[in-house]
């Protein structure tokens, strides 16, 4: 029922609202965006320094090199999704909204995905070119990535809520999150080295998919107590 | 029984080092914390003890103060 | 059925119960775990492929099993806390952390020292052994939440609910790095799962299992009271408890 003075329109109106004011923030601190994209490459640019320059080496760890290094990118893009927000009050606001916590914190958590692992999806075939991969797993490198890269949000976001309130919760953050990340980056970086020999990677991508259905129905709940959590605390 | 002598037993087949490493560690461990448990027990209960003697203490000195300035 | 659960949560009527219940499962700990120990160690057959090596597995996978069991056990009594707002769960939790990361610790120390006669390497990314590691750093997580936070209440609510998310996700690690494994490396030789064991070698298994589980709820019951004792220090049935002491 909606009382005076409130918006009309209820959780559709709160989500895009929620949508747009993230876009917009994010945006206008371009770097924020940017780092863990230049983090990516700089990780991928130690490898042939550290191990050899030689294709043929760099070809056969080069789905997992690149997975590996996607998947700490993300990771350090996590500690700031919640964390300026908690800093202005403005998530103490969201807490307060009548609107249901869950359905906002997915609606974080996706502008997260779409300026952080998007672009880290788009950004690695090219990275794949520097370290050979073979023809032929591009397009899956970049598919798994986007499909895993959403679980990834959602489940380090549950780490990322749970330390938001600890002002020195950055390690500790990876420290919870990694483990849960296992199975993503198995399956994920498992579909482009199926693509590389050449079998099927619909298996693949189908139980990433399922990783992610999974994430998408326990996670916001995880989310938004753990932000009651750490705002109440 | 498994073995003819005592130290055919010890000795494991030649396997000895690695059977009792395996078998030390648990038993460290399970003695451990099975120490570590009572002793957790009885220092709480000393320190529970500690402070309720202080408290006794203290109710029974400002029982003595008030007193005394009853008697002036 | 609401009425029991409210009882059951008293801290009180708790430490008054788990008093008369310790001391059996401390004599069953103890009668069980040292007869499998005996047996396994001087009475059971030596394996005919591994010798006498392969009696570590009755303590890797006992230790292996408790290291699982606690950690579901853990997530539990987060779920009964953070739903009834039942204070022991809490307590037991807290106590619960250390101890399965202790049992996982060893689980991954027995097995590596089992690799070298058997594998001729202290490690290898076998699935078991790996899925133990993950298994391991998801306990130290729990313990290092509940440690970071000041306040008490928020760190019994933080670690329920990574415990909560950490038993969801252990049955998916598991299957997908065994999955992974198999497909790393096919029809490589597994220590446990091995068709077949005969009775006298299994038997013995199967007392150090129930053992360690009787130490797992011993040393639990004591550590909660201990527990008890401290959170409920004002309260006054605990003065008058340790009032009556010397």
């Amino acid at each position: 029922m909606p009382r005076v003075g409130e918006p009309e329109g209820g959780v559709m109106v709160a989500i895009r609202a929620t949508l747009r004011r993230d876009l917009v923030l994010l945006l206008r601190r371009r770097s924020e965006v940017l780092n863990p994209l230049v983090f990516f490459a700089l990780v991928i640019t130690l490898f042939p320094i550290g191990i050899s320059p030689d294709p043929e080496l760099l070809a056969t760890i080069a789905p997992g090199l690149l997975w590996v290094a996607a998947l700490l990118a993300a990771l350090l893009s996590l500690d700031g999704l919640f964390r300026g927000d908690y800093e202005d009050g403005s998530l103490e606001q969201l807490l307060l909204s009548p609107q249901p916590l869950p359905a906002l914190a997915m609606a974080k958590v996706a502008v997260h995905w779409l300026l952080t692992g998007l672009p880290l999806a788009l950004m690695a075939p090219v990275l794949g070119i520097m370290l050979a991969l073979p023809a032929g797993s591009y397009l899956v490198l970049a598919l798994s990535l986007a499909l895993g890269s959403a679980s990834l949000s959602l489940i380090g976001a549950i780490g990322a809520a749970l330390t938001v309130g600890l002002s020195r919760g950055g390690v500790l953050l990876s420290l919870l999150v990694l483990p849960l990340y296992i199975p993503v980056l198995i399956f994920g970086a498992g579909a482009v080295q199926a693509a590389i020999l050449g079998a099927g990677v619909s298996a693949h991508l189908a139980i990433l998919g399922a990783l992610l259905a999974v994430a998408m129905i326990f996670a916001p709940w995880a989310i938004a107590a753990s932000l009651r959590i750490s705002i109440n605390g | 029984m498994a073995f003819e002598s005592v130290s055919a037993f010890l000795a494991m087949g030649g396997h000895a080092p690695y059977v009792w490493t395996a078998y030390g560690a648990t038993a460290a461990l399970l003695l451990g914390v099975g120490w570590h448990a009572r002793a957790e027990r009885r220092r709480v209960i000393r320190e529970l003890r500690r402070r309720a003697r202080r408290e006794r203490r203290q109710v029974e000195s400002t029982r003595v103060s008030t007193d005394e300035g009853h008697a002036r | 059925m609401w009425a029991f659960i409210h009882k059951l949560g008293s801290p009180k009527w708790f430490y008054a119960i788990s008093e008369r219940l310790m001391p059996w499962f401390w004599v069953a700990a103890v009668a069980l775990i040292l007869i499998g120990g005996v047996w396994g160690l001087a009475f059971a057959p030596a394996d005919y492929q591994q010798g006498n090596s392969f009696r570590i597995i009755y303590v890797h996978v006992p230790a292996a099993f408790l290291a699982q069991s606690i950690f579901v056990a853990m997530a539990a009594a987060g779920f009964v806390f953070m739903v009834w707002k039942i204070k022991l769960a809490d307590m037991a939790a807290a106590v619960m952390a250390p101890l399965g990361a202790g049992m996982t610790f060893v689980a991954l120390f027995s097995g590596a020292v089992w690799g070298v006669p058997t594998w001729g390497t202290w490690w290898q990314w076998d699935a078991r052994l790996t899925s133990m590691l993950i298994l391991f750093f998801l306990y130290v997580g729990v313990i290092a939440l509940r440690g970071a936070f000041a306040s008490r209440d928020s760190a019994s609510r933080a670690a329920s609910v990574l415990a909560m998310v950490g038993v969801i996700n252990i049955p998916i690690i598991k299957y997908s790095v065994e999955w992974w494994y198999t497909l790393h490396q096919p029809a490589t030789f597994s220590v446990t799962s091995r068709p077949a064991m005969p009775m006298e070698m299994w038997l013995p298994l199967l007392l150090m299992v129930l053992g360690f589980y009787s130490f797992f709820i011993a040393v639990t019951l004591m550590r909660t009271r201990s527990e008890i004792l401290r959170r409920e220090s004002s309260k006054r049935w605990v003065r008058e408890l340790v009032g009556e002491g010397p």
